[in-house]
Order: structure tokens, then sequence, then C-alpha cells
């Protein structure tokens, strides 16, 4: 059973580690960073399946910048945009660069867990849909070797 | 500017235009008038002078030619007849006959001789027989051969003059001497006086009277005209008499410098033309100057309306932008203030959480004061929730609207909107009436943000109402614009309320009843749709509230 893979940047770190916490404690494979820099240099090593990102974080990479960023390096993770406020602009923004839903701070953690599911299943079927294709090519042409990790 | 110092000031600058402007209207005309009136009286009172003067020396040439006519007569009289001729009565009566025929004037006329006696005589008088040889008359004649006496009273006791003219006869001298008719020399003198004051008379050089004045003195009284004003020839003179009033008093000198003959006219009666023509000329100016002032204090009147009019339009337009600067400054701060407060709130928010999800565990759940930490961890949660609607409510208020550009039919918003609290006013027994003026113009605006607005509008109205009242909405098309206007019956607004009506945070009522945003956010979206929002309302006279909107026909797609 592959454990979803949860990455969140926020550069509020008490807000950041209670998440974080609050996710590992139902039993969630969860990890936290406090700027889009780090976000980015981890992609490049592991891969998530959604990345919970604040959208405001001044200093450095603010939030849509960083989810531009993600989108060309694991374009199929899925992308949840925390947002202090409903900026339609922003949201619809960041809609257009491919995330997957917002949600407001603060937060109802339920609502959080709510998308994050959803997100979970949009991944799901697309990824299967990928494991599907992949094994219709080795099935076709068995000499080839697939990396799925 | 506080509006009295401004008023203070325009009314000081009003003072000083209109001096201005009068002082340059009527100083000129006045000036005007007076010069003019001055230079034609001039010219009037020397043209009266000169009348008179003429006046007086045709009359003393016709009173010349007349005494000399007369002595013209006896002198052919006596170089063509011989004094034993005339000396007998009945000729010298046939004589004076014959001359009283060809010319009038003499009254009698005798035949003196030598030595003053009085020979012969054709008169009214009884004077043959008198002698003259102490008569000054008597002398002169004798000595200068003509002579025209002065008047006197003489043997008849009447006042009178004679021209009597010497003759020679073998050697001696005679006279002939006759009387001029008195009444006929007076007329002559006397039609020289014209008007209701005019005077005309013959006195001699001692002043004494030689015709009787038309006015105080008799012939032979003594005249008070002094003689030294009179020079050569005719002299006009102004002379104050004894009432105060002026005269003219014009002297021609006469027989030989002997008579001056005077004629005298009271200004006042000369110059009653003058006069008119004074007085119609100070009535045009008077009405001249009363018209400057009353159009100058009326061109003034009507232009300091207009600036003050302008000025408060202008303190109008200035109180809309302080109060759409308020708004902004207003709308910055409350965005900054809830992001600031977003932040913690979420982590106040998250740990609460936490704590939650560490209470499910067991072992605390067998401490003592499990249920109190579970208590306060959903209290905690609570009153963030409620911090989180008031800082969304917050930045939903000072958020970026975006326009969709809609074709919106009013009235239809207005059914919707009416619709949806037609209920909660049912329930309250509030009427809403509606009174929305057909083929309304079809807009492009922003449908659900104009539902909004009228959706708060209506709602305070209900709020305003309570129960048992009246709600009027009304849709009407004006000058390019669509107006709706929302009147209630309820309380009203008070002034001092109604000046902040629109602020955000600003409300009526009990806390936690409203957050005082929903007319400050339905001022911001009907502003920027480009219209307008005004509040009218009296204490117990309910409110007014209209919303105009400009007419944007929508293109067509």
């Amino acid at each position: 059973m592959d454990m979803f893979r949860i990455l969140v940047v926020d550069d509020e770190i008490d807000f950041l580690e209670t998440i974080v916490n609050r996710l590992k404690k139902r039993k969630l494979d969860a990890t936290g960073v406090t700027s889009g820099e780090e976000a980015l240099a981890l992609l490049k090593e592991q891969l998530f399946d959604v990345i919970i990102l604040d959208i405001k974080m001044p200093g450095g990479m603010d939030g849509i910048e960083t989810l531009r960023e993600i989108k060309k390096i694991q374009p199929l993770v899925e992308v949840l945009l925390l947002t202090g406020h409903a900026s339609v602009e922003t949201s619809i923004e960041g809609m257009r660069l491919g995330a997957f839903d917002y949600c407001l701070k603060p937060l109802k953690f339920e609502e959080l867990l709510q998308k994050m599911g959803a997100a979970f299943e949009k991944k799901s079927a697309h990824d299967k849909k990928i494991r599907d294709a992949m094994i219709q090519e080795l099935i076709r042409y068995p000499s080839k070797v697939f990396d799925q990790d | 500017m506080g509006l009295y110092k401004r008023k203070s000031i325009y009314i000081n600058l009003q003072r000083k235009i209109m001096l201005i402007i009068l002082c340059v209207a009527i100083i000129p005309l006045v000036s005007l008038g007076e010069t003019i009136y001055y230079r034609f009286a001039r010219t009037y009172g020397e043209k009266i002078e000169d009348q008179i003067k003429y006046r007086a020396r045709s009359r003393s040439d016709s009173v010349e030619v007349f005494l000399r006519e007369r002595t013209a007569v006896l002198a052919t009289v006596v170089d063509t007849h011989s004094f034993g001729d005339l000396k007998q009565q009945e000729n010298l009566a046939r004589m004076f006959t014959a001359i009283s025929r060809r010319t009038d004037g003499l009254i009698d006329l005798g035949v003196i001789d030598s030595a003053g006696q009085h020979l012969a005589y054709s008169g009214p008088y009884n004077l043959k027989g008198l002698n003259y040889f102490q008569q000054t008359w008597f002398n002169e004649v004798m000595g200068k051969g003509k002579y025209i006496s002065n008047v006197y009273m003489g043997y008849r006791q009447l006042p009178h003059f004679v021209i009597a003219v010497r003759g020679y006869s073998n050697g001696r001298g005679w006279i002939l001497r006759a009387t001029v008719d008195s009444d006929i020399f007076n007329n002559l003198v006397r039609t020289a006086q014209t008007g209701k004051t005019g005077d005309a008379y013959i006195i001699d050089k001692t002043g004494i009277y030689q015709t009787a004045p038309r006015f105080s003195g008799k012939i032979l009284g003594k005249s008070n005209i002094p003689l030294t004003l009179f020079g050569q020839g005719t002299t006009v003179a102004e002379i104050i008499k004894a009432n105060g009033k002026t005269k003219h008093v014009a002297g021609t000198w006469l027989k030989n410098n002997e008579w001056l003959l005077v004629i005298t006219q009271d200004v006042g009666d000369e110059k009653g033309g003058l006069l008119t023509t004074r007085n119609t000329e100070i009535i045009i100016i008077v009405f001249g100057c009363l018209a400057i002032i009353m159009t100058t204090f009326f061109a003034m009147r009507i232009i300091f309306r207009r600036l003050e009019e302008t000025d408060k339009g202008i303190g109008e337009l200035n109180d809309q932008l302080i109060q759409s600067d308020k708004m902004a400054a207003l709308g910055k701060m409350a965005t900054g203030i809830a992001h600031e407060i977003n932040n913690p709130l979420a982590v106040i928010g998250e740990k609460a959480g936490w704590m939650r999800d560490l209470l499910i565990e067991e072992e605390f759940q067998e401490s003592e004061n499990y249920k109190e930490y579970v208590t306060s961890v959903d209290k905690i949660e609570e009153h963030v929730e409620k911090a989180r609607k008031i800082t969304h409510n917050m930045l939903g208020f000072a958020r970026k609207m975006e326009h969709r550009l809609d074709d919106v039919d009013i009235n239809n918003v207005l059914d919707q909107t009416i619709e949806l609290l037609q209920s909660h006013a049912q329930t309250n027994n509030i009427e809403i009436s509606k009174d929305l003026q057909s083929e309304l113009p079809i807009i492009a605006s922003d449908q659900s943000q104009l539902q909004q607005v009228f959706l708060n509008l209506i709602n305070n109205a209900i709020d305003a109402v309570e129960k048992d009242g009246l709600i009027e909405v009304k849709t009407r098309e004006e000058d390019s614009r669509i107006v709706i206007s929302i009147k209630d019956n309820g309380p009203g607004i008070a002034e001092e309320h109604l000046k902040k009506i629109f602020d955000p945070f600003f409300t009526t009522k009990e806390t936690g009843k409203g957050t005082g945003l929903g007319l400050s956010v339905s001022y911001n979206i009907i502003e920027k749709l480009g219209g307008t929002i005004i509040a009218e309302s009296k204490l117990s006279e309910g409110a007014v509230f209209s919303v105009k909107l400009p007419i944007a026909i929508p293109k067509r797609k």
C-alpha cells in the first residue's frame, strides 16, 4: 500500500509544525518546509502526491511563483493553495497555473482533509491510468524496463 | 475654509465692488450733469443779459427818436414862422391843431418872449400871462437854443416836462414851448417792461424818477438805484433786492446823459426756463443713478449667489472625495489588520486542533481535568471561528472587485430581491410597495453586486421599520440616469448619524447585530459602478436611500 506523500510549504513555523504533526497523527506521510526554494530542492529528489502551499510568503519566492516552478519539476503533483484572503484574482490565477483547489486561513482542518482526499483521488486515478498504460507498453514491449518509483 | 469666514469675505468683496462700480458710474454722471448745467446756465444767463441790454438800448433809441422828432417839429415851426405871427393866439391855436394832427405826444404849445412872458398858449391849462424868467428851463433854452427839461411840477402843479426851442426876432430871442404828453411818454417807456416782475422807467442823473415806475416809487420820487453802476452806453448789473431776490438792471444813458432809461427784471422770472431744465436734468440723473445702483446691486446679488452655489457644490464634491479617501484608507487599514490577524489566528486554530488530536489519546482521558481540556479546546476553536468570520468580512469589504458587465434589468433585480425578503417582511407586517417605471432601459452593470446593494438597502429598511410599516421601492429614468429609491416610514435617521452612515463599521444596531459594513460596501459597489448613493432623512419622518446609476447601453455581443 502506497502512502500518499504530502509536502507542506509555509513560512510560519508554528503553523507548519502543527499541521505536519496533525497529519502525522492521522498516519499520513507529511513533510514540512518553510520556503519555496526549499520545496523545489526537495521536489527534485523526492516524489510527492499533494503539496499544501501557502500563497503569501514574504521574502523569497511567493506561492504563485513556487507553484509555477513546482509544475515544471513534477507536473503531476496536486497542489492545494492556502490563502489568508479570498482574493479571487490570486486564486483564479492559481487555478490557471494548475492548482487543484484552495483553502482559507485560518483553516478548517476537516475541510483541508476533504480537499486533500479529493486531490488524492484525482492523483490515484491519474496514477492508475499511467500505470495501466505502462503495463500495456510492457506487455507490448517486454524488453523495456520501467522505474516506477 | 469655514463657511462663515468665506461668507464674510464674500460680503466684503461684494461691498467693495459695489462701491467701486457706483463711484465709477455715478461720479462721472453727476459731474457731467453739473458741468453741462453750469455751462448751460452761464450761456443762458449771458443770453438773458444780452436780451435785457438790447431791450434797454432799443427802448432808449425809441425815446430819443420820440424826443428828437418833437424837437424837430418845434424847430421847424420856429424856423418857418415869425414871432409876430405866432404870438397871435389864433395863429398859435391853428398851428397847434396842425401839429396835433400830424404828430402826437404834445399836449400844448406856448410862445414866450425874451422877458419870460407867456404871450400865447394853446392847451388845456391856464398858463397865458405867466412869467418864466426865473425858471431854469427858460435860461437853459435861451442859452442853448433847444432844451428838453426834466420832469417838474411847474405852475400847473402836475409832473410834466417840456421841449422848448428858441427863435430870433429882431435880434431878440423868443421861445416856442410844448409840453410832452405824460401818458404817451410813460407808455412809450413802460412798454419796455415784460413779465411779472419787469419794470421800465427813466430817472435823471440825480436819481429822480422821470416816469412812473411800476412798483415802488412815483414820478419825481427818489429811486435808490446806485447810478455808479451804469457806465457809458448800456450796462447790465445784478442787484439784490430787499427781499433777498436778485434782479437784472439794465441802464442806458440818453438825452446827453441827463436821463437813464432803466429796465429791471427779476432773475427768477427770466430764468424760469433754466430752472425747469435744471429740475428735469436732476430728475434724469437721479433716476439714472437709481438705475445704476439697482442694477449693480442685483447683478452683484446674482453673481455672488452663483459663487456661493458653486462653492457649495465644490464643498459637496470635496466631502465626497474625503469620504472616498476615508473609505480607501480604512479599506487599506482593514486589509492590513485582517492579514496580520489571520496568521496568528491560523496558528491558534491549528494548535487547538492539535490539542484536540492529542486529547484522543487514552492517558489524557484519564486525567481529572479532561473535560475541562476538551471544553476549553472547543471554546478556543469556536472563538477562532468567530474571529475568522470577522477578518474575512473585513477582507471582503476591502477586496478589489472584479466587475462583470451583464445586461441588467434593474426592475428585474429589484423584483427578485424583494421576493427574497417578502416573507421576512410579511412576518413583521411590513408592506413593500413597488412603483417601477415600465420600459426602464437595460444597462451594462454587475448584476450580483447590484443585488447585494438592493438587498442591503431593503433589509436596512425592514430593520428600521421593525413592525407595521411601509417600504416604497421606486425606479425612474431621469437625465440619462436610472434612479432607484427605497423609502421607509421608520423612525428616520438623526442628522449627526446621517453624515456617518456610509462610514465602515458605523452602525446604530446593538453589538453583534450588525457589522456596520453593509452600507459602506454598498457605497463602494455603487461608486465603482459609476453611480451615486445618497441618504436623506429626518427624525420621525422615515428615510429615503437613492441610488443613481448611469445608463450605459450594453454593447451588442
